[in-house]
């Protein structure tokens, strides 16, 4: 095991003792998972935030590319009173 | 002299540019996290009084001070909106508020799973908790200024004064532990010339906080493009760029009609 042959490095002999972490195993393992969570959470939601504004801003761009269409076809039918459109 | 920087003053600019430097940063982040946590947690000695409980040492220490340094950059940032009316100091503050809202609250859970068992109580009114609990307050209010206001201007100027005044808040804490009696313990690094720490532990400190540090800024580019593409929807780049991304289904609508 990786923990046998770094005794002399590691400072802890078994994988049990690293979990106990000299009997302060809960308050030192909760520091690092609440970090670790939030951090995590952080990353997470701040690029979704990202693809989220541009979808937002996608949204917008189709919204108002339909709303010139629209406009541009009134004006066309107004146009086809008089004369036909060849496109 | 500062001529070179203006290029960068262009939001355009500052997009392309945060993005090519972002999977650099986040590499070195990641590295150096990952070395730093480990050592940290396994090869780090402990100490001779806290025993394994000063490993929490490595997360809370960077955090803290990195709670403190990013309010910072937050209240020079606001500072340049408000006095040259910068826009991208603006965006930059507001992509910094939730990063140091989220470290200062990782500060203040480790230090109260510190507290615990070194001092018999998860939390005390004292100055130094105090003052950096009003600092995540703090950070909450600019957060909800920041998206109270549909104009994002008129939100900056309104969040940008409050961190302005709640800067006073930065020389509390810091002095804290030498003003007022308190549990917590005074500065274990800031004594300029002998560190009062041993370099077994001082390496993976360093590493924990360069990486923490990192992170951080990469967390803040994420944010600052998001801000950034927010702030300047109607410009044709964003369009292009959008559209680049995510293609419109423009053609078919005409198709139909």
């Amino acid at each position: 095991m990786v923990f046998m042959l770094e005794k002399q490095l590691m400072q802890f002999e078994t994988f049990s003792a690293f979990l106990d972490m000299g009997g302060y195993g809960f308050y030192v393992w909760l520091s690092y998972g609440i970090s670790t969570a939030l951090l995590l959470t952080l990353i997470f939601s701040s690029i979704m935030h990202h693809k989220q504004v541009l979808k937002n801003i996608a949204k917008r761009l189709q919204r108002e590319d339909k709303l010139r269409q629209v406009r541009q076809q009134r004006k066309n039918s107004q146009a086809n009173i008089t004369t036909e459109v060849t496109e | 002299m500062w001529k070179w920087l203006h290029p960068y003053a262009n939001p355009e600019v500052s997009y392309h540019f945060t993005g090519k430097i972002l999977p650099w940063l986040s590499a070195i982040a990641a590295i150096l996290l990952l070395i730093g946590i480990v050592w940290a947690l396994a090869f780090a000695p402990p100490d001779y009084q806290q025993g394994d409980s000063f490993r929490i040492f490595y997360v809370h220490v960077p955090a803290a001070s990195l709670s403190m340094g990013i309010y910072l950059g937050m209240a020079i940032a606001a500072f340049t909106s408000l006095v040259w009316q910068f826009k991208l100091a603006d965006a930059t503050a507001a992509a910094m508020a939730p990063v140091g809202a989220v470290f200062t609250a990782i500060a203040l859970i480790t230090g109260a799973a510190w507290g615990k068992p070194m001092w018999g109580t998860w939390w005390i009114w004292d100055a130094r908790l105090t003052s950096e609990l009003i600092l995540l307050f703090l950070y909450l209010g600019v957060i909800a200024l920041h998206n109270a206001f549909e104009d994002k201007n008129l939100a900056g100027k309104a969040a940008g004064i409050l961190t302005l005044v709640g800067s006073i808040n930065l020389p509390i804490i810091k002095y804290s532990v030498e003003w007022w009696n308190t549990l917590h313990q005074g500065a274990t690094l800031s004594k300029l010339g002998k560190p009062s720490m041993s370099l077994e532990m001082l390496w993976p400190f360093i590493l924990c906080f360069l990486g923490f540090a990192l992170l951080a800024g990469v967390v803040i580019c994420i944010r600052f493009r998001s801000e950034i593409l927010n702030r300047n929807s109607i410009r044709p780049w964003v369009r292009t760029l959008v559209l680049a991304q995510t293609p419109l289904p423009t053609n078919k609508s005409t198709e139909n009609n």
